[in-house]
């Protein structure tokens, strides 16, 4: 290992090269071309391919490709490229390959402020593509964690063969901070299962006891088909209800089984909790000064900072929750993780804290806001 | 296996779910004729053939063929198919699919991997209509005629798609019919054995709702229409002279072909540089 | 006729002595262009109705067969091919 002084971007970067990653397809789109830009230098050092495509539909379509001929894949992008996406994310939940999907969240809708920071893509990164399924959305809020959690996401995307959206924003992604960079043999890595009898190198999507199937690629001649419509194990076509429901309830269920696998947070001041802060990203930073200064005030706050926002952890969310008299869930958007929040508490005792800011919210800010609630 | 093709076949999926006279079921015969030829040649070896397709009648060669095949999003099989190629270089990557979806809304990634040089071969297979929703009008079809999205007659000019990819100066593109199969079979075998971006728009017939909403009965009468306006003309000196017109003449032939580096020998010997 | 797979598989075959046409009765789809094809005229459409529900095409002047394989090229559906006679 070594370490680095450099941006949540370039850690993001060198966090996949540590996981494996060998193709990366991209489109420049502040602010993360960085990645792009710092993988197209390194990652041939490594063995890998950059191709810098001619859209974002172009990238993730490339990397569901190249999954599916073997290769850990990913882009990176920002909320606008994301939207884009959208079809593309649809295709690698229904064949089942494992992609990561790095969105560095700015300000929107729309082209927003190019360079600034929003986090207005918790509902985007969960529900953007049409149809049934579930997926995995991790939340790094420094450097570090954009080095940790991308490791984390093709950990995840390969044990359970779907896409991983990683959430971080501007201000993440372009403050500088110590990372201390690991070598692949330091850290625990997850390639996608392989079949085991001869004969079922033909079924590319044949259910095991986990719900995830063995994966044959394209290229090794077993003549299999990768299937975007409702098919069976192996791939064919079949548009009735008990095969289509089927699949589509294990397309579900293959991520719900292993939340215990995935669900990760952070709890600040969790033992005697007063008022709970719920907060993510390159807010949560700012929260957690808050935390920090009111617990010198005497007053009992506590930081609850989810890793990963779909799934949540929401076994530890749930008991926390129950011991606070106000839960605040402060995000740098109108309201979006509170919906979610609220769901899981079951309370009244929920207060959405959007606060909309170009640059990440300071904790006096946020003070300023939340105290009218006390 | 009663048919000599048959082992290139699904056979627990045929006989095929394409109309009565379908040109996807012609170009299907040929293209596993060339791969056949190329096979007892020595030089291509079917187990590394990867056959991605789009949403369309064309897209659905996936579920028939035995070779490793994939039915991907609609205009969408020209980036997964460069995602397979750049991951797996030692596979023979060919793209099928219709004119609306690699022309219409997969056109930009046409464009982009005919002038980078990608090292697929890409069949568009031409009826000049959107057949499988119904028989909406499509970049293709022929200006004045009836489609159930242009009931009035379309008032759009159709493109040129083969001028269109020649004038991205790729290494190889030829116009085919399936009024002369063995034609379509020999720009087939050329194409898979070049290197670089090797390209085929393929007139096709569509009897059931293209032929059906213009006024013709059957099949052979289409096929009738089709052959008096195919023209074969070789490498012609500009690309004026690769004409698309349904009164007057559709000129098939092949357009270039020229040895220009790929794309993978670029970006691999790019990425060893390093 | 049997296949490998051991299901009976109807197919006519007829044969000049030189050529042989063999038509796979259950996946023609009387589309007709066989016979349009055909420079000989060797082919019809017949009255025997397939498992499809169309009428097969049949080498009716097997005796015109020149072995060209047009219709073997243009069949959309593999239905037809053409062997040339061992001696």
């Amino acid at each position: 290992m070594r370490v680095e002084f450099i941006t949540g971007n370039i850690a993001i970067a060198e966090g996949a090269i540590t996981a494996g990653l060998k193709l990366f397809a991209g489109y420049p789109i502040s602010p993360s071309s960085e990645i792009l830009e710092h993988l197209s230098m390194e990652l041939p050092k490594h063995g890998g391919i950059v191709v810098q495509t001619e859209d974002e539909l172009a990238a993730i379509n490339v990397i569901v490709g190249a999954s599916w001929a073997g290769l850990k894949a990913m882009t990176a992008t920002s909320g606008p490229g994301l939207s884009l996406m959208a079809e593309g994310i649809g295709l690698a939940v229904m064949t089942e390959a494992p992609i990561v999907i790095v969105d560095v969240m700015r300000a929107g809708p729309s082209t927003g402020v190019a360079t600034k920071v929003g986090q207005g893509d918790v509902m985007q990164a969960r529900w953007l593509s049409h149809g049934s399924y579930e997926l995995v959305v991790l939340a790094p809020w420094n450097a570090q964690e954009c080095f940790d959690l991308m490791i984390k996401a093709f950990n995840i995307s390969e044990r359970l063969r779907i896409p991983v959206i990683v959430l971080t924003d501007a201000v993440i992604g372009h403050t500088r901070e110590k990372v201390i960079v690991k070598e692949p043999h330091e850290v625990k890595i997850i390639s996608r299962k392989r079949p085991k009898n001869p004969e079922d190198y033909r079924k590319p999507f044949k259910v095991e006891n986990d719900l995830v199937p063995p994966m044959t690629f394209l290229g090794e001649g077993y003549g299999i088909l990768v299937e975007s419509l409702t098919h069976d194990e192996r791939g064919y076509y079949r548009p009735n209800t008990a095969t289509h429901a089927m699949l589509v309830k294990r397309l579900v269920e293959k991520v719900r089984r292993h939340k215990n696998f995935i669900a990760d947070s952070a709890v600040y001041f969790g033992d005697d909790v007063d008022i709970l802060f719920i907060a993510f990203g390159s807010t949560a930073r700012s929260v957690y000064d808050l935390v920090h200064d009111l617990r010198r005030k005497g007053i009992k706050a506590c930081l609850f900072r989810p890793k990963t926002l779909w799934p949540l952890d929401t076994s530890k969310l749930i008991l926390l929750g129950r011991k606070a008299r106000k839960v605040f869930v402060v995000e740098n958007n109108t309201g979006q993780l509170v919906y979610e929040v609220e769901r899981i508490l079951k309370t009244d005792n929920v207060i959405s804290i959007p606060l909309i800011s170009l640059e990440a919210p300071s904790s006096n800010e946020i003070w300023e806001v939340v105290r009218e609630w006390l | 296996m009663i048919h000599p093709l048959d082992k290139y076949l699904r056979l627990d999926r045929i006989p095929h779910l394409w109309c009565s006279g379908c040109g996807n079921g012609i170009i299907l015969s040929a293209l596993l004729r060339a791969i056949d030829e190329l096979a007892n040649e020595g030089v291509l070896d079917p187990r590394k053939v990867v056959l991605i397709a789009g949403i369309g009648c064309a897209g659905r060669i996936a579920f028939y063929i035995n070779f490793d095949t994939a039915h991907v999003l609609h205009g969408r099989a020209i980036p997964f198919a460069m995602g397979v190629k750049l991951a797996n270089p030692s596979a023979k990557v060919i793209v099928y699919g219709g004119d609306g979806d690699l022309a219409g809304i997969g056109g930009n990634h046409l464009i982009h991997a005919a002038r980078r040089n990608l090292d697929i071969t890409v069949l568009m297979v031409n009826n000049f209509v959107y057949a499988l929703t119904g028989g909406q009008v499509a970049p293709t079809t022929p200006k004045g005629v009836y489609t159930t999205t242009t009931p009035r007659g379309n008032p759009e000019n159709p493109v040129n798609v083969a001028q269109l990819v020649t004038a991205c100066r790729p290494n190889y593109v030829a116009r085919a019919s399936v009024t002369h199969p063995i034609l379509l079979k020999n720009h087939i075998k050329k194409a898979l054995m070049k290197e670089g971006f090797s390209f085929i728009e393929i007139i096709s017939l569509c009897p059931e709702v293209f032929g059906r909403h213009i006024g013709f009965k059957s099949a052979p009468e289409l096929y009738e229409r089709l052959r008096k306006i195919i023209k074969v003309r070789n490498f012609p000196k500009s690309l004026d002279e690769i004409v698309f017109d349904w009164e007057r003449e559709i000129t098939i032939g092949e357009f270039i072909d020229e040895n220009k580096p790929g794309f993978i020998r670029s970006i691999l010997g790019v990425s060893r540089e390093t | 006729m049997l296949a490998i797979s051991g299901e009976v598989i109807n197919v006519i075959s007829k044969d000049n002595g030189r050529f042989r046409v063999n038509i796979i009765i259950d996946r023609c789809k009387e589309c007709g262009l066989c016979v349009y094809v055909c420079p000989r005229r060797v082919l019809r459409i017949s009255n025997r109705i397939n498992k499809l529900g169309y009428r097969t095409v049949e080498p009716a002047h097997i005796e015109r067969c020149i072995g060209c394989r047009s219709c073997e090229y243009v069949c959309p559906d593999f239905a037809i091919f053409i062997e040339v006679v061992k001696k």
